[in-house]
């Protein structure tokens, strides 16, 4: 079956004649909406300040260059989370009184994680630790950074794991374990596989706002795009150099999030499909 | 004589402060069926769970072939890979499909190569009527196939004792008489088995002995054309004759 577009189902929901309504009432909102600010007293001025488009050129290879530095910092936390996180949430879901230790550490670790802004994480490992001058500890901010990064993000994303292993009926584990598997293996073959299954979305929803959080890490001077873009308006006293910022993070978000949505929307209708 | 195939011996077990086994003793001798019968809530499940060490037992013993399965220092997924144990609602695992769900026992617990393990499934899965559904996912199959499916997957291991906890109960009424005859076969090869049943006519039929639970004890036990035809307890004429009047026998 052809995909339809958001856009489709919705007209298609209103039929032919709210389409139309759709379209005018769509154009009058935005169309009055674009007025209202190119009407206003201060546009020339804004427009000069957010808009200038000999700006937008000279702030651009500087801005796009920050930008890999995103998504080289973007991947390092990428490689790491989901790998700490699983960790954290099957440490979280062993049973017995064997295991109490390991438990109790996987809790404080999510609630301390998870209870830290991440910005002052950020300052706390960024500018904490460095000086402390550990022999054998980097003191690369790009590698706080992304331990900033990945202790925050892996503390949420244990929780997301472990509600799929959670919604996993314990009859699986039940008939796992009764084949004679151990605990890691039943964890393994079958309550992990369902569980990951089942929070695919909400991980995925995970990615695409540690995408934006890395512009946090310019706060420890990592000339990222933000960075670069602050550095530009410092020269320059114009803001374009954020707009270029803002229109390279879209560009990776939208198609994420648009992706996300896709997905989510056919794994529902497969699984309502399974269930009939 | 040798020790029987599975013993219990004052097993109790109380969920909270809800006691529900009170002193279960009961033996069951090699190549027995023993079906469990008792209105629901009376601890056949628990029974169950607790041979195959999937609930741990608060006093008394269990004993498999004379050895005892329930004290301190006992593997217990050894004890598993001795049992095998089929459930009221299947339990397949919703993502694998029927060949890798029968053989993801001898796989990862018994070691046993995947061609074998498959080789081995693969006999196993058209003697039970499955050789088309080796491929299929567990919902694209009808209750009684899921079923059938289930009892492979406790059979792959080669137990010595069998465990069936009202596996028709969730099926529908016409897809239970391909379930019960899978069960009549093994019983007829001479395979040890405990059965929690609510099918007294099957019960009858198949059973070497029946045992009547109530109040988390085993109020009668015997073979059962004698506990299903004159009990000696007015507890178990009262629960049969509801069965009757439910229809069941
Ligand atoms: N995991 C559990 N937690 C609490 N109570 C339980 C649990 N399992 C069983 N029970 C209780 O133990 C009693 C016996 O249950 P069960 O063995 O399933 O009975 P049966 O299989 O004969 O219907 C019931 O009252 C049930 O509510
Ligand atoms: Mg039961």
């Amino acid at each position: 079956m052809k995909r339809r577009s958001a856009l489709t189902e919705l007209l298609d929901e209103e039929g032919a004649k709210g389409a139309l309504l759709a379209a005018v009432s769509s154009i009058v909102v935005f169309g009055g909406l674009i007025a209202l600010v190119l009407t206003s007293p201060n546009w020339e001025k804004v427009q000069r300040q957010f808009f200038s488009w000999r700006h937008f050129k000279a702030a651009w290879p500087a801005v796009v260059d920050g930008f890999w530095l995103n998504v080289e910092l973007f991947f390092w936390a990428m490689l790491t989370i989901p790998v700490l996180a699983l960790l954290i949430a099957i440490a979280r879901s062993l049973r017995g009184p064997a295991f109490f230790p390991v438990r109790v550490l996987a809790v404080i670790y999510t609630d301390v994680f998870r209870g830290i802004p991440l910005i002052l994480l950020i300052f706390l490992l960024g500018f904490g630790v460095p000086p402390l001058d550990i022999t054998g500890l980097p003191s690369d901010p790009k590698f706080w950074g992304v331990t900033a990064l990945a202790l925050s993000y892996s503390a949420y994303t244990a929780e997301i794991y472990r509600s799929g292993i959670d919604a996993v009926p314990e009859s699986q584990r039940s008939s796992a374990r009764a084949l004679g598997l151990t605990q890691m293996q039943a964890l393994r073959f079958a309550i992990l596989p369902q569980a990951i299954r089942n929070v695919v979305p909400a991980l995925m929803n995970t990615v695409v706002s540690l995408q934006k959080d890395v512009a946090l890490l310019s706060v420890l001077g990592l000339r990222e795009a933000v960075r670069a873009a602050e550095i530009y308006k410092g020269r320059t006293f114009n803001f374009t150099a954020y707009l270029v910022a803002t229109l390279l993070f879209l560009a990776v978000s939208v198609p994420l999030t648009r992706f996300v949505d896709w997905y989510t929307s056919r794994d529902r209708a497969r699984r309502s499909q399974a269930a009939v | 004589m040798a020790d029987p195939k599975l013993a219990l011996d004052g097993v109790h077990k109380a969920f909270g402060d809800k006691l529900v086994l009170r002193g279960i003793d009961l033996e069951v001798e090699d190549h027995e069926v023993v079906c469990l019968i008792g209105p629901s809530g009376c601890g056949k499940s628990t029974i169950l769970r607790c041979v195959d060490l999937l609930d741990t037992i608060d006093a008394g013993e269990i004993r498999l072939g004379g050895e005892v399965i329930t004290g301190r220092g006992v593997n217990a997924n050894d004890v598993r890979r001795r049992v095998g144990i089929v459930f009221q609602s299947f339990n397949l695992f919703a993502h694998m499909n029927v060949l890798d769900n029968v053989t993801l026992g001898a796989r990862r617990a018994l070691g046993v190569a995947r061609d074998v393990a498959e080789e081995q499934a693969g006999e196993m899965l058209v003697r039970f009527g499955l050789g088309d559904k080796i491929d299929q996912y567990p919902d694209r199959l009808s209750g009684g196939q899921q079923q059938r499916a289930a009892i492979v997957r406790a059979l792959m291991g080669d137990p010595e004792l069998l465990l069936l906890d009202e596996v028709t109960s969730a099926l529908d009424p016409e897809l239970v008489g391909e379930v019960l005859g899978v069960i009549r076969e093994l019983a007829g090869r001479g395979l040890t088995m405990v059965l929690a049943t609510h099918e007294m006519g099957f019960a009858r039929y198949v059973a070497s002995r029946v045992a009547f639970l109530h109040e988390g004890r085993v109020l009668e036990y015997g073979p059962p054309a004698k506990i299903l035809s004159e009990p000696e307890k007015p507890r178990t004429r009262e629960f049969l004759k509801r069965v009757i009047e439910a229809g069941r026998l």
